[in-house]
């Protein structure tokens, strides 16, 4: 199997690593840079618990090849949190309760803080638009929506 | 209980404290089966079934183990060797692990490859070649339980039909004259279709055998741990697994609802594999693999008949059931109910005559009978009860309100004794269904309906007054392969008077850590942020028979309750020592005792805690510690009423919910918050399966909803915004007062969704839709009505 090097920054940090042509993003992420924050929910990429921000956009990484990460800027949840301050869609989840089993939060915390990115004030209809590709099992996503409000409140007062 | 007794600095019971479990999860941070790697760890990928019956004829692993790291292939005739090739399942039925010569169910498991790269075995697994000889189906269960139908299970020796069991409930000659005797008898054939639970996170497991100390650890997504490794233990002791060398640890868990309670071959397999090897083998299911073999949920086929004098009281509830298991009869219920609590189907209505009874039949698909968010079967009978309701409630041209209110069992009468034998233990129905009324605006959109209908619009009003059976249970009625279902609570306090306290539960998103925490800060005073609460790992944690069925609080939280009783008992023998006095002169506050009427005369429960080590009176056991085993006298009965308003479009057939309106009852809350986030996950799985999720096979066993391409778990788009609120009514045998809650609304949303279709459409003769409620099934009654645009 043919092995590329390629080059991405990952949360702020340059990396090189050495890839199969066929290795997919998430693979890349949770088993060689070992940031297992990103989960892996199915295989159609309809549920989006992988999704991360290629270049600030969201995109689902179990759909991508590592290769097409080359040159590109790479965010995960691992970086939500700078200098030991919490992300305000990470404080507006915990204080609107919109996780419970955890396991697509950090997809959708991706997906929200990127709709948070280009859009400071979304209403209810465009937030429940822009996390429509990330399912939840657990919280009937109402919590969420008034977490990403919370968040965009405390962002943009 | 309105308000908390505790302040916020304790956050005992009745506050919205901020969960514990938080900061792990936000940050990417928490520990999925996924997630571990342990050194040397080897890989394992499935080869299953195209075909939902056929022979095997070969199975070819040559061009697969020719693969540079694949190691090994595993099939039926290897584990046969170990005498592992068959396993029993919960229900005890058996089960293959892997087949020898047939496969019963597509995708089921036929052999597995084991590989040093996850790519490596799903690479294997692609180069194994397996020849079938493709075997007649049977899909249909009527098909199957007819007499003459050919025997599928042939391994069960004697076997001369398809029934895995018939069990039966009531009075049926009683309720057969009663039904005679009724003015009206509304009859409605029901189905309730398979379902999937597709929590987000999948099933896998990490099993690793340590050779030089013949110890076993098997990290895997259970809902109950211990369980499962007595489990082990007894279907594994003559190869030399013995329970105190298996240590199984759940670790956290990405969504569970009755999908993770089930022992699966890909676990069995992955332990056989170690065990063999000698070395961690990790295997994780993909979603597709999850959702075409794991068990499903419910499927059954219901003949309802409910009877009525003119003025709409009822008089007699009869079920028939037919109840597809697939291969083998693997549903998660007691031993003494095979068809778990349905006899609840008598619902929040005072009925003096009732039957019911189930035939479970053998089909070719997977094993089926999990309990989907459900404490076994309820949700089922629920929909029976509560569609029936309305079907009666349209023939008598009543609302549907009204027939409810007339027919509630009056809140006086508990506890009340249902004819199907339960003793329900509180309730008060009308007050939720009052609430739930004037929070929707009931009469305002009554008005409104009529109106639309008049302008040619569609809009649906549909109720659902639900009652739950929640919290197995009694030890004496209660047990599962023979284990009793009580369950535990440790808590050990330390000098510092911070706490540990371990369950024999396990959290899937419930929130435990927290909860659990609230309940000994109530009991104890000790600030629930001081006590750390830990599930899952069988070594540390106390036995106990796992988290579903809505059974944690009712079970393991009266447990928590009652062992942190314990220790505030031995704490008051401390202060009395400390304070020179005798116990009968102290006084409790949440935190401290003190003399009664001196409040500044007083030894907090920390001060007691490091006296119980350094200072404590002669002759006591040093320490601060407690266990409780708790075996619940009864169930608790959670209730509530919902009320949803749809529109429909008469071009499409699509079903919008625009409104849902949910008043609970779950007794004394631990915490508002927490619960609440309960109920809204609840509607989301209730709206799934009413209008949008169902598993169904074509004749020849192929799945359709394999993928979640095909299987439409609801989005953010198709939920409205939850409209919840509460009812009060404490269980009065519960130690403090709670009922349990999580599966509630995934119970009660389904009928609730599907009555507002059929009031959307009853002005066009529709008395009946069975879930889900897709656009197609609508539109094909709008056009047979004359009325699709």
């Amino acid at each position: 199997m043919a092995k590329h090097k390629i080059n991405l920054t990952v949360n702020g940090a340059a990396h090189e690593v050495e890839v199969e042509s066929r290795l997919l993003l998430v693979h890349l992420i949770r088993e060689e840079l070992r940031l297992t924050g990103t989960h892996i929910g199915c295989d159609t990429s309809h549920c989006g618990v992988c999704t991360v921000l290629l270049d600030g956009q969201p995109v689902k990484s179990c759909t991508l090849l590592a290769v097409q990460a080359d040159g590109r800027k790479l965010s995960t949840v691992e970086g939500l949190e700078q200098g030991g301050k919490l992300h305000a869609i990470q404080e507006g989840f915990t204080e609107k309760h919109a996780l419970q089993c955890g396991y697509c939060t950090p997809g959708m915390l991706m997906t929200c803080s990127a709709l948070l990115e280009k859009n400071a004030r979304p209403s209810e209809q465009e937030i429940r638009q822009a996390i429509s590709g990330n399912l939840c099992r657990c919280t009937g996503y109402l919590n969420i929506v008034k977490a990403v409000q919370h968040a965009a409140e405390k962002l943009h007062g | 209980m309105d308000k908390p007794r505790t302040d916020a600095k304790i956050c005992g019971m009745g506050h919205s404290m901020k969960r514990k479990e938080d900061p792990r999860f936000i940050r990417g941070k928490g520990n999925y089966v996924d997630d571990i790697k342990l050194p040397g760890m080897l890989y394992m990928d499935i080869v299953r079934s195209p075909y939902a019956h056929a022979r095997i004829k070969k199975i070819d692993t040559s061009a697969a183990l020719k693969i540079p790291g694949v190691l090994a292939v595993i099939d039926g005739p290897t584990l046969e060797k170990y005498k592992l090739h068959w396993m029993p399942t919960i229900s005890a039925d058996t089960q293959m692990v892997l087949p020898i010569d047939e496969v019963m169910y597509q995708a089921q498991e036929v052999c597995a490859v084991i590989a040093t790269e996850r790519y490596l075995a799903a690479d294997g697994a692609d180069a194994v070649e397996v020849e079938y000889e493709p075997l007649p189906v049977m899909i249909d269960p009527l098909k199957s339980i007819a007499p003459g139908a050919p025997v599928l299970r042939k391994d069960k020796k004697g076997k001369s039909d398809n029934i895995a069991f018939h069990w039966e409930a009531g009075d049926r000659d009683k309720t057969e004259k009663a039904l005679a005797a009724s003015e009206v008898v509304a009859e409605q054939y029901v189905y309730v279709p398979r379902i999937h639970v597709a929590s987000m996170e999948t099933c896998g497991c990490v099993a690793d055998f340590n050779t030089a100390e013949g110890k076993l650890t098997v990290y895997m997504t259970t809902q109950a741990p211990h369980a499962v490794r007595t489990v082990f233990a007894l279907v594994a002791g003559h190869v030399g697994l013995s329970e105190e060398r298996i240590r199984i640890v759940s670790p956290d868990i990405g969504g569970g609802f009755g999908g993770k309670v089930p022992v699966y071959p890909g676990y069995v397999i992955a332990v056989a594999a170690s065990v063999v090897i000698g070395k961690p083998v990790k295997w994780i299911e993909d979603r597709m693999e999850n959702l075409q073999a794991d068990s499903f949920a419910r499927d059954y086929h219901m003949k309802v008949r409910l009877g009525a004098s003119k003025d709409g009281r009822m008089t007699a509830l009869s079920i028939k059931t037919i109840a597809d298991h697939g291969y083998t009869n693997a549903s998660a219920n007691p031993m003494k109910y095979p068809a778990g609590l349905f006899s609840i189907c008598t619902g929040s209505y005072d009925l003096k005559n009732a039957f019911c009874e189930v035939d479970a039949v053998y089909t070719h698909k997977p094993p089926g009978g999990v309990a989907y968010r459900c404490s076994f079967r309820v949700t089922e009978a629920v929909h029976a009860i509560e569609r029936v309701t309305d079907v009666l409630a349209q023939k008598l041209g009543m609302d549907p309100a009204e027939l409810r209110m007339k027919n509630f069992i009056a809140p006086e009468r508990f506890p009340y004794k249902s004819v199907l034998g339960w003793e329900y233990d509180s309730g008060n129905y009308p007050a939720a269904l009052n609430k739930a009324m004037d929070i929707v605006g009931y009469e305002d959109l009554r008005k409104e309906q009529k109106e639309k209908r008049a302008r040619g619009e569609l809009m649906g009003i549909g109720i659902c007054s639900f009652t739950e059976i929640v919290g197995a249970g009694p030890s004496k009625d209660f047990d599962i392969l023979g284990i009793k279902m009580f369950d535990s609570a440790e808590i050990r306090v330390h000098p510092t008077g911070k706490a540990i306290a371990r369950f024999g539960t396990k959290s899937q998103g419930q929130g435990h850590e927290t909860t659990y925490a609230q309940i000994v800060a109530e009991e104890l005073g000790i600030p629930a942020s001081d006590i750390q609460v830990e599930e899952g790992d069988t070594d540390t944690a106390p036995y106990g028979l796992g988290t579903y069925a809505s059974r944690s609080t009712p079970t393991s939280g009266a447990a928590a309750s009652l062992a942190a009783r314990k220790i505030r008992s031995k704490a008051k023998a401390i202060a009395a020592h400390l304070l020179e006095c005798s116990e009968a002169d102290l006084d409790w506050e949440p935190g401290k005792f003190f003399i009664k009427g001196v409040p500044d005369k007083a030894k907090t429960i920390q001060e007691c805690a490091f006296a119980a080590y350094t200072n404590m009176p002669q002759g006591m056991e040093p320490g601060l510690e407690a266990t409780h085993y708790y075996d619940p006298p009864n169930l608790t009965f959670p209730f509530g009423s919902y009320i949803c308003v749809v529109d429909i479009d008469r071009g499409t057939g699509e079903v919008k919910v625009r409104r849902f309106v949910a008043v609970d009852d779950c007794g004394n809350i631990i915490n508002p918050m927490i619960v609440d986030g309960q109920i809204h996950g609840g509607l989301a799985q209730g709206v799934g399966p009413a209008l949008y999720e169902e598993i169904s096979y074509d004749e020849d066993g192929n799945i359709s909803g394999g993928s979640f391409l095909d299987y439409y778990v609801p989005t953010a788009l198709e939920c409205p915004k939850w409209e919840t609120d509460k009812t009060i009514t404490p269980s009065p045998h519960h130690p403090f007062g709670a009922k349990g809650v999580g599966e509630s609304a995934t119970v009660g949303a389904p009928p609730a969704i599907a009555n507002a279709v059929v009031d959307a459409l009853s002005h066009l003769g529709v008395t009946h839709v069975d879930i889900p409620v897709t656009p197609e099934k609508v539109w094909a009654l709008l056009r047979k009505a004359g009325a699709a645009e």
